[in-house]
């Protein structure tokens, strides 16, 4: 890969050092759980990028595999025996003593499939064929109602961003954002009605403070709501205050009771934010935030390089879901919107996340590299960079 | 396609450009909030973590420090009280559950190290990020360890409280309440459970309540003081204004009898022809009673205002410690639009029985008033607040609230308070070669306590050059006169403070 951008990989690699720092401190024995994984992602990285060296675009071929692999993926926690709910979302399967979140392998299939699904589909799309839209809500309305059935609301909000932003780049038609936006407030309303489990998540964004004790989601008995429900939520923004403008140091940041009780659950995954923020303080965590913001600037850089439709979108895609992931679990722990459980790139501990964001870099490098060359290419050739439209299209897929 | 890529990559920018700025708002904005939550159990592990600051007697001996110890490698803190229960309605406390009472809890910024000057919260910071411990600041108070032990010694036990200060600063030497309680229980298991069976003589002991600024009694007779300041202050009466005593006061058609004679509790004391100043000397209430009905009650209310009462004293405890003094009604304060069309008994509130409550603090402060020349110092204290490096933080200096009375009414009650110690009721706190200008106060507390007092005595001296204002007050003594029971105790705590 001589062309690819040269800032993803040591981006990467930087915020995985960050995430492994805190795993450590936080616990040392995830810490080697997680470099194990960190391996693995790395020996998938390097494989993908073997195995796609010549042309990544050959996926688009199997874009409905894609689609198909993203659905069995976002199912598999709902089958039996390997199934296991995990902080009231059915989001998790172990096999063995290995437990694994399928939903974020899901992601990276969904965004495949969509970018191909999109590129081909793009003309008739915007000129609102009915017939086109068929397999399109299919693949999605599933998603949906699969992500629904497990309660991972994280996941849905990501799945629905994403699906929205790629449809507004592949169609340049803002109305049906509009009406897709349209279509999911009243979904939402009409799911937060029917599932108490979205119906508290809203409540404790909303007021995760009460003055007298309420009934308690979880045990039914009366509790105020930020010892109970909102709890976790609470705590963790108790720490990002704590830390201030220059954060408490590393090691030096309060995590436990006097007891040695942990204070926030999952604070490793989920809460890694809040753990970074209070160690770090404001300092650190402006700075990992403008890494992130670093890292969604070169992947759209690489999607307005890239030559084909596919290539743009599927770029557009993966920078996108990166950075709106990164949005939704920050977000939510910072009361920006409802708290839902979903990891932080490359920082939150967990094998599943690993593994499919070094997918994720792999296929931003393989984008950039073909644009790259096909960019120095035709420049040598010709004595200019022409613009993307005058390039040669590439038809291999139909 | 790349307009739209550039649309959705703004949307992205966006997005986490808001993350950055919410991660500012809780780090700073809401910072300070959220660390005085209750349920915030960081800060309840991280307070523990503080060294904080000593709380120490304007002699230097420590009321309060903080001993480390080790806990799974974190280094904890917790606190001490060297002179258990000595200073402990002053102090207060300060638990591992982050719960304080008293000093402990007002002062918590200062001990905490959490409210210094830019200088230092910068080389905190960076003892922060070097993982040093945080020192908190100490604080110096203004209380003798002497006159404070010597008032709960001469209290011993029964409820009441002694508060002695500077009548020309406001500095107080002493703020005793008993009974008291030993504040390094709290923290022990059942610790709480056995304070609250801590007894005294009277019904209902409540030592964790402190009688000087929160305990309510009616003043009786040192209210003498406040209805004189009144009667002299407008012009209305002088010292030697006329009066005739038949022993009793007519009002609103009955008769208001003086009190019982000490000698003889059966009978009423009665002077015949005599003056203001006599009336003040002997605590004649038919005197007091016939000043009440001239000036009205809105007059003496309003100079009670101008004490302070209906006000909280500024002081440097907790205002939740702190009750004001006033006409109080079904237990609130009571004020009324006005006082002079039947509301408020005019001949009864003179000598100050009616439904007048008052807190020793406030009486002592009508006694400092009149020392200091008709203006009432500020009451503090915390004398200053001192760095771990040495550097001084915070200095009080002493402030006047204002004027509330002339000079000259000042220098006349000055004097007709000599005489009540002289050879009037308070001839029990005369000291050899220190001329002590005082007023007792023999309060009923109404039909249900037939011959049960709250003793009270409010003094200060030397009388030409008050150095030490002093208040006393017993609570619930058998036939106890403020002559008796109190003005030895004032007496007392003089000397000490006095050298004599």
């Amino acid at each position: 890969m001589p062309l690819a951008d040269p800032y993803l990989l040591p981006m990467a690699a930087l915020l995985t050092a960050i995430g492994l720092t805190e795993i450590y401190r936080l616990g040392p024995s995830s810490a080697l759980r997680q470099g194990i994984w960190v391996v693995i992602g790395v020996a998938v990285f390097a494989g993908t990028l073997l195995y796609l060296r010549k042309d990544y675009r050959v996926l688009e071929r199997y874009k409905y595999v894609f689609g198909v692999t993203a659905i069995l993926l976002l199912f598999l926690p709902l089958a039996p025996g390997i199934g296991e709910t995990i902080n009231g979302a059915r989001l998790w399967v172990h096999f063995g003593g290995l437990q694994f979140q399928p939903g974020e392998l899901g992601k990276i299939a969904l965004i495949v499939f969509l970018a191909a699904y999109l590129r081909e589909k793009r003309e008739v799309l915007a000129q609102g064929r009915l017939k086109d839209w068929g397999p399109l809500v299919v693949i999605w309305g599933g998603a949906m109602l699969v992500l629904f059935a497990t309660d991972d609301l994280g996941s849905a909000l990501l799945y629905y961003g994403i699906f929205l932003a790629l449809l507004y780049v592949a169609t340049a038609r803002l109305a049906f954002v509009a009406a897709a936006l349209g279509l999911f407030l009243i979904g939402s309303i009409g799911i937060a009605q029917a599932t108490p489990h979205v119906q508290e998540r809203i409540t404790d964004w909303l007021t995760p403070w009460s003055s007298k004790p309420v009934p308690c989601f979880f045990t039914g008995k009366l509790a105020l709501r930020q010892e109970c429900a909102s709890y976790q939520l609470v705590q963790s923004l108790y720490g990002i205050a704590h830390g201030g403008f220059g954060g408490t140091g590393l090691a030096r940041g309060i995590f436990t009771t006097a007891t040695g009780q942990q204070i926030v659950p999952e604070q490793n995954s989920d809460f890694i934010y809040s753990a970074v923020a209070q160690e770090l303080g404001l300092i650190g965590a402006g700075a990992l935030l403008l890494l992130y913001m670093a890292f969604v600037l070169r992947g759209f850089r690489i999607a307005l390089a890239a030559s084909d439709g596919f290539s743009k979108l599927l770029a557009a895609g993966l920078s996108f879901g990166f950075a709106f992931q990164t949005f939704v679990i920050v977000g939510g722990i910072l009361r920006v919107i409802p708290l839902t459980g979903i990891t932080l790139p490359f920082v939150s501990y967990g094998g599943s996340s690993i593994v499919s964001n070094f997918f994720l870099v792999a296929g931003l490098m393989l984008i950039s590299n073909r644009a790259n060359r096909a960019g120095s290419a035709v420049g040598e050739a010709a004595g200019a960079r022409p613009g993307p439209e005058s390039r040669p299209r590439y038809h291999g897929a139909s | 396609m790349n307009k739209q890529l550039l649309h959705v990559a703004v949307v992205a920018m966006v997005l986490l450009a808001i993350l950055i700025g919410a991660t500012t708002y809780w780090q700073s904005w809401a910072g300070a909030g959220l660390s005085n939550r209750k349920d915030n159990s960081i800060e309840l592990v991280a307070q523990l973590q503080v060294d904080r600051g000593k709380i120490l007697a304007s002699n230097g001996l420590p009321l309060a420090w903080s001993t480390p110890h080790k806990k799974k490698g974190l280094t904890i803190y917790s606190r001490k009280y060297p002179t258990t229960g000595l200073f402990s309605d002053i102090v207060g406390y300060s638990t591992s559950g982050d719960n304080q009472v008293g000093l402990e809890q007002s002062l918590n910024d200062y001990l905490t190290g959490a409210n210094t000057n830019l200088s230092n919260t910068f080389s905190q910071e960076l003892d922060r990020l070097g993982g040093q411990t945080v020192h908190g600041d100490n604080v110096y108070l203004t209380v003798k360890p002497a006159a404070q032990a010597l008032a709960e010694q001469q209290l011993a036990g029964r409820c009441g409280a002694v508060v002695a200060l500077n009548p020309k600063t406001g500095a107080i030497y002493a703020m005793a309440s008993s009974p008291t309680y030993n504040e390094n229980l709290i923290s022990q298991p059942g610790g709480y459970a056995k304070i609250g069976k801590i007894k005294g003589t009277c019904g209902d002991a409540s030592p964790l309540y402190n009688n000087a600024t929160q305990g309510l009694y009616p003043p009786g007779s040192t209210f003498k003081l406040v209805t004189a300041s009144a009667a002299l202050d407008t012009g209305k009466f002088t010292p030697n204004s006329q009066f005739y005593d038949p022993g009793y006061c007519t009002e609103y058609g009955t008769k208001i009898y003086n009190s019982a004679s000490p000698d003889s509790p059966s009978a009423h004391e009665t002077f015949g022809n005599t003056t203001l100043s006599a009336g003040l000397e002997h605590s004649i209430n038919s005197v007091f009673c016939h000043v009440g009905i001239a000036i009205g009650a809105k007059s003496i209310l309003d100079y009670a205002k101008r004490y302070g009462f209906y006000s909280l004293p500024p002081l440097d405890l907790p205002p939740n410690t702190i009750n004001p003094s006033g006409l109080y009604n079904n237990g609130k304060l009571y004020f009324p639009k006005n006082p002079d069309n039947g509301s408020v008994d005019p001949g009864r509130l003179a000598f100050g029985q009616e439904r007048m409550l008052v807190t020793p603090l406030q009486m002592a402060l009508v006694a400092a008033t009149i020392a200091d020349g008709g203006t009432e110092p500020r009451p503090y204290l915390v004398q200053k607040v001192v760095a771990p490096d040495g550097s001084t933080v915070a200095t009080t200096a002493p402030h006047v609230l204002g004027r509330v009375i002339k000079s000259t009414t000042a220098a006349e009650l000055n004097q007709m308070m000599q005489l009540v110690v002289q050879g009037g009721t308070g001839t029990t706190a005369q000291i050899p070669g220190v001329e002590v200008a005082g007023k007792t106060g023999t309060a009923e507390l109404g039909p249900a306590y037939p011959n049960i007092y709250d003793a009270w005595f409010v003094c200060f001296a030397p009388a030409n050059n008050p150095q030490v204002a002093v208040a006393v007050v017993v609570e619930k003594q058998l036939n106890g006169f403020g002559g008796s029971i109190s003005a030895p105790i004032a007496k007392a705590i003089l000397e000490n403070l006095l050298h004599k």
